[in-house]
């Protein structure tokens, strides 16, 4: 079953590459049909998941692949993964729909993003290290190959620096899971094993040296301060649909990985070393909130909300780790808040990502201060656009809320000191109240009348992915059901 | 130890593929060459056939200890045919009704054969004739293509093999005059109380003359030149065959030597020197064969990781084999799409997606399999490899490996970007190879079949693996 969901739009994605007599409407029609096929057989998934006893997972499938090296085709799914995995195919099939009018090779569109969506589930689902690693590397591969094909400015620049940066990090990480594996007894790339076993736990040295690469790898990727350096030239450059998956999916990869990986497998380290994450963490909250506020150009501004909002995760599992306060219920709620924070910035930003790419189908640019007032042309664009932002800010009432209070709450009552995060919300406030204010609200001028409101096919997926947050944020707790039992088990066993 | 003949059937099926191909084409007309072609492939094929064959019975050494017959020795000895057919194969276009046809096939068959002694052998002595019969056909290959560049790299090529050559026989000769026995188990034994000085200059003589076949530092200088001087056939056959050979020598040799001597570490900095110089040299090229030249000089740094920690880790020897048949299939497969589209610069390549798509696929499969991207051959060779490296105690040159994998990204891309890249290429006159499209079809279709072995080695890898896990003969 998983494996199917996995491997569905790999599988659709051969058929489109390979055959080029595809018509354009047949590939674009196809790439939907299966990206909601997918979605339905995860929908599934949520509904028939069972919480499986103490920590084990579900939907798991295992087959031997490399045995001499320990290495097998291990997935499965859990509380911290079965909602990046829902995440995922609901983005991909908002991007679908929002591609149906592309006119710039539809079928290796279509095929590509196909792929990656197979590479990112991959990744979500992936028990082996090994098996992690090559999905994570293929969705940067994709990735590579969606910025270079169908970017604008200057993408071949940007894509090989994206590639570049993030298969740096890749590498760190590769030298850390054969660090895990060369220290594990017996010798094993299964994430479920390392996890059980924590094999450095006697050995601080090796520890942090492992923990260091595993980190420097996933903080390229997620991406924190002051690896970060990547993101907004891709993010400018990247075409609409690019920029909502890379924003939306592969940033959580990162994130995932600290949940997944680091702290379970590295507890003794983490801990350790928990004070420089959350530091990591303050500093991209603040420094991602101030660089944003100073962007005139809309796609550079919520790349920089990326950072900001990564960097409450980063702060969050950092304070999950750190020594002092014996309360294992605040701990468990800062890491809740993580993964809450996780789904709904994929969510929102993949929303004002596809917002920002309408301007750009529009009227040709991404700076701000070419519009004004474009309620008038546009009510449905400045409706959605206001919604994103302000659930993008944390406003009550959406996903965004419920993962930031319960970010603060958790870690506020582990490490008092990460309250001078705080400030990050209030200037994340002003700046999307700014650019709301700057985009939509006076007199029509500049660009602004060239602007047409959404269309059907706009509309639906855009407004799709914000209803979604508003009902993470009015029932939280379909989602907290879900992740709450798997974020204790984080706690318990990064507390070894 | 009994004179059994059998075990280098291999050996004799190519050496007579050779001999045949060879007095078949001088006897028959210029458009019936193709039958020495022929029973070159037959040749190689069979071989490989007898060298899988091999790698079933006891690891032992026969011929009074001379010659090693255990599962290194079979997969090289596999890898080298195999990879041979493939070069007959992707040399079609080119060689076909060309007034050398046959004596190239035999050429190659014969440096193959001297390749596969250079594996095999457990004996000193046996390694400086393998050495100059990987060698000698190797310069008249390179020459052949009759350009001014080819003499060029040829007398180059020459020069160099002829001074390594000399080194790896002072080499001999000490090791030789130390151990009073030329054979591995014999250094093995009464190497232990010789001064460790003299051991070392006897044993960097011989791996020099190693490098020299292997493409590293120090012996790389002729690499480049000869792939981009020679015919695109000579060029795909130098940089992959005799590699294989080197590094099993090296391997072999490396592990009958006395501790007394610290060899991981000189293997460890000229492997370091090896990828970084290879990395740095082949960033700003502009020719795809001298690009893909610097590149094989960079890989055999990775390869010398498991040869630096032999003996010190179960995956060494393993990692080492298979990183050699995934190396093999990688570059094989990005020679033969230079082969079919007959461009020679980066840029002519703008556009192959858009004019040949399956080219295109198989150089992306086989670039980023260079690459070490998962699910492709090399990355599994390189993940064993470093996990070996690490494991035998030279982490710092993993990290090292690592840096230079991301640094080879950068001139990787340099060629895949522009083969993918939207705008097809402005017509140049130059790129007027268009002609005979019977014959450029051997050529894409060994791009093809080699990036499609590139793949499926890496993503079964594990069904592999058991095979390569043998013992060395002592």
């Amino acid at each position: 079953m998983l494996s199917l969901v996995i491997f569905l739009p790999l599988a659709a994605a051969l058929v489109l590459a390979v055959f080029p007599g595809i018509p354009d409407r047949a590939a674009r029609w196809a790439w939907v049909v299966v990206a909601a096929a997918d979605t339905a057989s995860v929908a599934g998934m949520w509904a028939a998941y069972e919480q499986p006893p103490n920590g084990g997972l579900a939907f798991e499938e295992q087959v031997t692949w490399i045995p001499s090296v320990g290495s097998s085709y291990h997935i499965g799914v859990d509380g911290l993964s079965l909602p990046l995995l829902a995440l995922t195919v609901v983005v991909f099939l908002a991007c679908s729909i929002y591609a149906l009018r592309e006119q710039n090779r539809p079928r290796a569109q279509a095929a590509l993003f196909l792929f990656l969506q197979t590479s990112c589930l991959g990744v979500f689902a992936a028990q082996d290290l090994i098996l992690f690693f090559l999905f994570f590397d293929l969705s940067i591969v994709g990735m590579y190959f969606v910025i270079a094909g169908w970017g604008h400015g200057n993408a071949a620049r940007s894509a090989l620096k994206f590639f570049l940066y993030t298969f740096l990090g890749s590498l760190a990480l590769l030298l850390g899971f054969i660090g895990l594996y060369l220290y594990s007894e017996p010798r094993t790339f299964d994430m479920v094993e390392l996890a059980r076993l924590a094999p450095l736990n006697g050995n601080p040295v090796a520890g942090g040296v492992v923990l260091g690469a595993v980190l420097l790898g996933l903080a390229i990727k997620t991406p924190t301060f002051p690896f970060h350096t990547w993101l907004p030239p891709a993010h400018t450059d990247a075409p609409a649909i690019g920029s909502a998956v890379l924003a939306g999916i592969l940033l959580k990869m990162g994130t995932y990985g600290f949940v997944r990986i680091a702290m379970p497998m590295l507890p003794t380290a983490w801990r350790d070393w928990a004070w420089v994450i959350i530091i990591i963490g303050i500093i991209s909250v603040l420094y991602g909130a101030l660089v944003a506020l100073a962007q005139s150009d809309l796609k550079r501004m919520i790349a920089y909300t990326s950072v900001n909002h990564m960097g409450y995760v980063v702060l969050a599992v950092g304070a999950a780790g750190a020594a002092g306060g014996n309360d294992a219920a605040a701990r468990e709620i800062a890491v809740t808040g993580a993964l809450t924070q996780m789904v709904s910035h994929g969510l929102i930003t993949a929303a004002l990502f596809l917002l920002a790419g309408v301007l750009k189908d529009r009227a040709g640019t991404y700076d701000m201060d070419s519009y004004g007032g474009l309620a008038r042309p546009a009510p449905k664009f400045a409706l959605l656009f206001a919604v994103g932002a302000f659930a993008s800010l944390g406003l009550p009432g959406f996903s965004g809320f419920i993962a930031e209070f319960q970010i603060f709450a958790g870690s506020i009552g582990t490490v008092p000191w990460v309250a001078v995060a705080l400030p990050g919300i209030l200037i994340t406030a002003a700046l999307f109240l700014l650019a709301v204010q700057r985009l939509l609200t006076g007199a029509v001028q500049g660009r602004s009348a060239q602007v047409s409101d959404l269309r059907t096919t706009e509309l639906l997926p855009i407004g799709t992915l914000l209803c979604l947050s508003l009902l993470i944020g009015v029932v939280p707790r379909v989602l907290l059901d879900l992740i709450e039992p798997a974020s204790a088990a984080v706690v318990v066993l990064v507390g070894r | 130890m009994g004179m059994d003949f059998s075990v280098l059937a291999p050996e004799i099926v190519v050496l007579t593929g050779a001999v045949t191909a060879l007095l078949a084409g001088s006897f028959s007309p210029r458009n019936k060459q193709w039958i020495s072609r022929l029973i070159a492939a037959l040749a190689v094929a069979v071989g490989a056939g007898f060298a899988v064959a091999g790698t079933l019975g006891e690891p032992e050494t026969v011929f009074t200890g001379t010659f090693a017959v255990d599962t290194a020795t079979g997969v090289a000895r596999a890898i080298i045919c195999v990879a041979t057919l493939l070069v007959i194969s992707l040399g079609g276009r080119e060689l076909t009704g060309t007034s050398r046809e046959s004596e190239t096939y035999s050429l190659m068959l014969l440096s193959a054969l001297g390749a596969m002694v250079m594996s095999g052998t457990s004996d000193v002595l046996v390694l400086a004739v393998g050495y100059l019969l990987a060698s000698i056909p190797l310069y008249a290959l390179i020459g052949m293509g009759r350009s001014p560049h080819a003499a060029e790299a040829a007398l180059k090529t020459y020069l160099l093999g002829a001074f390594f050559g000399i080194a790896l026989m002072l080499g001999v000769a000490v090791l030789y005059a130390l151990a009073g026995g030329s054979t591995y188990e014999e250094l093995s034994t009464e190497l232990t109380g010789a001064p460790a000085a003299a051991i070392a200059v006897g044993l960097v003589g011989v791996l020099a003359g190693l490098a020299f076949k292997a493409g590293a530092v120090p012996g790389h200088f002729w690499i480049p030149d000869a792939a981009q001087g020679a015919g695109i056939t000579a060029a795909t056959f130098l940089t992959t065959v005799p590699k294989v050979g080197a590094f099993i020598a090296a391997y072999r040799l490396l592990s009958s030597m006395p501790d007394t001597v610290n060899w991981p570490l000189l293997i460890g900095l000229l492997s370091a020197a090896s990828m970084t110089i290879g990395n740095f040299a082949a960033y700003f090229q502009t020719d795809v064969r001298r690009l893909l030249g610097w590149s094989t000089v960079s890989q055999a740094g990775y390869l010398l990781i498991p040869v630096a920690v032999a003996g010190q880790s179960a995956l060494a020897l393993p990692s080492l084999l298979f990183y050699l048949a995934a190396y093999a299939a990688s570059n094989v497969g990005a020679f033969a799409v230079v082969a079919a589209t007959g461009r020679h610069e980066v840029e002519d390549y703008r556009g192959l997606i858009r004019t040949a798509p399956w080219l295109a696929g198989a150089l992306l499969i086989s670039l980023l399999s260079l690459v070490g991207t998962p699910p492709t051959a090399v990355f599994v060779g390189k993940l064993t490899t470093f996990t070996a490296g690490w494991d035998g105690g030279l982490t710092w040159l993993v990290v090292l490996a690592a840096l230079n994998t991301v640094a080879s990204l950068f001139y990787y891309l340099r060629w895949i970007a522009p083969a993918f890249a939207r705008d097809p290429a402005a017509p140049r006159p130059r790129v007027a190879s268009d002609e005979a499209s019977s014959t450029r079809g051997w050529a894409a279709s060994t791009a093809v079949v080699a990036g499609a072995v590139a793949l499926t080695l890496g993503l079964f890898a594990g069904l592999f693996w058991p095979w390569l896990e043998g013992s060395l003969a002592h």
